[in-house]
């Protein structure tokens, strides 16, 4: 997928503005915490279990490579075949060599975020072959040619209304005057639109939610059942995932299960979790006869091993933006790419780059709320942090205010010139300001005062308060 | 072998500072896999008997707004399922798993039934399967491909009923696993589903609607007859 991420503060300006984004805004903010925290409420050992997790997939990162050997020696005794692709591109070409092979015109897809990673949709396309989304959301936002704005929801941006005069322009052959009032006769209509082609599909594409090392299995989690017809129906299934989505052992997956929907969409379990491993056996009545799975770089080997490495246990949850208030003011595709929210201010600058996401790890309020919801314990704004320095150290950042920092650093270093400065600074600003209370605009802080206004200092610092206490405490 | 995954696996140990892992630590990592530990278990299902197990099984179905019925034996389920098919309006006519559980039962006690064994058609509006196991821990059905029981039946038809004797629910996920590791000495088929409830979607402002691509319902029928296995 193409990035827009350099363009951040215009795409945010803009979602601020949109009516429809922020009513859609209001609902995910409402639903999603509270949800999670009903759910979590509910199994005493969440805390426990979220360690746990940190502590299988910091192990499987640790042994990453014997992981990924045993994983591809069994899905090859399983019957399947393993691919390997170090680039979008790569995976592209191996995905249109495999509907070339098999004579595919159509492919129907599950939800898969590495897709849209590697822009596949719009390269089968040029290739002649069609892709369906089949998840609602995916096919809502595919009709719309969007990309999707969120991990978990891909169309929480849009609202009802939106999504029906979408069905309208599109499903032309059905009744113009019918009722979509209602989410339900959205759904029905979207299913009856779905369900034929499922059937007439030459290839099922998913991603996958884990990858079985023990059994060479692949695991998807869905709500909708439309991964199961994906990959169940057509000739060939083919999963597309990441190097790190490795677990070691079923067990380990059920561990990590227990976290994943909680945290996600506040279910015990997602409606299916999908096991599968390798094709159709001889004796079976059905399944597909040839099962593929390609594994991903584009960037990951490069995390490993330095101060990001602890974003591969991501296990795509969409907890930390649906607790984020930056995500929740603006939405995702204000971010630019295929990851949003604080997972994607790390993962976007680690995969594409930190000079072409350079604002992704400054939308941060540094609040915590990510860090202190992932089930995976993954110190989101630190590594934000760590982007920052970067971005600083290969002067990425604007020149305005890599001189302002200079200058406060210069200070910050004397204190005594600090609290000389300081003084001067709230007197005249004290004095400036008596009048109206607070300044509607300041000199070279117009960004800031443009959105909220600056009360004037009150007579004393801090320091100058702390100060005389203590000597009169001495006294 | 590909240069793609050479490569991959030379940059992976290259940022792990070593060579391929051998020795010890190799030994380590394939006794982790032998051994497959159990990780925490939460605590809701355990120590339970047979009846606090399949009460949990079904309090938690129920809350996922899947539907339960309790028949005594395997002769009541004709009953049950002519039931369900009537009070829903659904035709006498399904598709039912060749498995053997569902040959043991007297269908023909309501001639009226129809069933048509093995896989369903697309436009099958039920079908009928077996369960491999009910997981109480959450309300979670696992169930396995194979000619026992095609998965399309899990998913194609509208209406989904499930035969579920009572001797097969378990408490956690990780029995669950213990289970199929046990009756097929390790060999996984080629899909293992696990269900908790009816398809649902919340794609559109985050309304809950049932049946967005799987079955708009899911019906378990508990056999409690002890003897079944
Ligand atoms: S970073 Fe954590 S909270 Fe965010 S998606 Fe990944 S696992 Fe979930």
């Amino acid at each position: 997928m193409q990035s827009t991420s350099h363009a951040f503060k215009d795409n945010a300006h803009e979602a601020l503005g949109n009516r429809h984004l922020q009513s859609a805004l209001d609902k995910m903010r409402a639903g999603f915490p509270q949800r999670r925290l009903d759910a979590i409420g509910k199994l005493p050992e969440f805390e426990d279990l979220r360690e746990q997790g940190r502590e299988i997939k910091n192990h499987v990162l640790e042994n990453l490579d014997w992981y990924l050997e045993r994983y591809e020696r069994n899905v090859i005794a399983a019957g399947g075949h393993v691919h390997w692709a170090r680039t979008p591109e790569e995976m592209r070409q191996i995905v249109l060599g495999l509907c070339r092979k098999l004579g595919a015109r159509t492919v129907t897809k599950g939800k898969t975020m590495i897709a849209e990673e590697v822009g596949l949709n719009d390269f089968l396309e040029s290739e002649g072959v069609t892709p369906i989304e089949t998840d609602l959301g995916e096919y809502i936002i595919q009709l719309r040619r969007e990309p999707p704005s969120h991990i978990i929801a891909p169309a929480i941006h849009l609202t009802k209304g939106q999504v029906e005069k979408t069905f309208r322009e599109t499903h032309t052959d059905l009744p113009p005057d019918r009722n979509l009032e209602e989410p339900r006769s959205l759904v029905a209509e979207a299913r009856t639109m779905l369900r034929e082609k499922f059937l007439k599909a030459d290839v099922g594409i998913t991603g996958a939610n884990f990858l079985i090392a023990e059994t060479g299995s692949s695991v998807i989690v869905t709500n909708e059942g439309n991964g199961d017809l994906t990959q169940l129906l057509p000739r060939a299934h083919i999963v597309l995932a990441s190097l790190e989505k490795i677990v070691p052992t079923l067990e380990d997956a059920a561990a990590l299960l227990r976290l994943l929907a909680r945290s996600a969409t506040g279910q015990d379990m997602s409606v299916y979790t999908t096991v599968s491993t390798g094709p159709r056996r001889a004796e079976d009545p059905d399944g597909p006869g040839e099962y593929h799975v390609i594994l991903l770089d584009n960037g990951r080997s490069g995390m490993l091993g330095t101060e990001f490495q602890e974003m591969l246990r991501c296990i795509r949850c969409g907890a930390c933006m649906n607790h984020c208030p930056v995500y929740g003011a603006i939405g995702g595709h204000a971010y630019g790419w295929v990851y949003p929210g604080p997972m994607g201010a790390v993962l976007t600058p680690s995969l594409i780059g930190i000079e072409n996401a350079k604002h992704l790890p400054n939308a941060s309020t540094f609040c915590g709320k990510c860090e202190s919801v992932c089930p995976m314990k993954i110190p989101l704004p630190k590594m934000m942090r760590h982007y920052r320095e970067r971005e600083w150290q290969r002067r990425l950042s604007p020149p305005a205010a890599r001189v302002g920092l200079k200058f406060w650093a210069f200070l910050a270093l004397r204190p005594p010139l600090y609290h000389f400065f300081y003084a001067i600074a709230a007197q005249v600003l004290g004095l400036l300001g008596r009048r109206q209370g607070s300044f509607y605009n300041l000199p070279l802080a117009g960004a800031w005062t443009a959105t909220r206004d600056m009360p004037a200092p009150q007579g004393r610092s801090f320091q100058e308060m702390w100060h005389q206490r203590r000597k009169k405490k001495a006294v | 072998m590909s240069p793609a995954r050479e490569e991959i696996l030379g940059k992976l140990r290259g940022a792990l500072k070593r060579g391929p892992l051998t020795g010890e630590r190799a030994a380590k990592l394939e006794a982790r896999l032998a051994n497959h530990p159990a990780g925490i278990v939460p605590r809701r299902s355990e120590g339970l008997d047979r009846k606090g197990l399949t009460k949990l099984f079904e309090d938690q179905a129920v809350e996922i707004a899947t539907t339960v019925e309790r028949v005594r034996t395997l002769a009541d389920v004709p009953r049950a399922v002519a039931d369900y098919l009537s009070c829903h309006n659904l035709p006498a006519e399904f598709a039912a798993a060749p498995d053997p559980l569902v040959d043991k039962v007297p269908w023909s006690e309501r001639p009226l039934l129809k069933l048509k064994r093995g896989k369903p058609s697309p436009t099958d509006a039920v079908g009928l399967s077996v369960g491999f196991c009910g997981i109480a821990e959450t309300g979670t059905l696992m169930l396995l491909s194979g000619p026992d029981n095609p998965s399309t039946l899990n998913f194609l038809p509208d209406d989904h009923i499930v035969i579920l004797p009572a001797s097969r629910v378990v408490g956690p996920m990780e029995e669950a696993w213990r289970q199929l590791r046990e009756s097929r000495g390790g060999a996984m088929p080629r899909t293992v589903n696990f269900i908790t409830g009816p398809s649902r979607t919340g794609d559109i402002e985050q309304k809950l609607e049932m049946g967005a691509h799987g079955p708009r319902r899911q019906h378990i029928l508990i056999v409690e007859d002890e003897s079944l296995r």
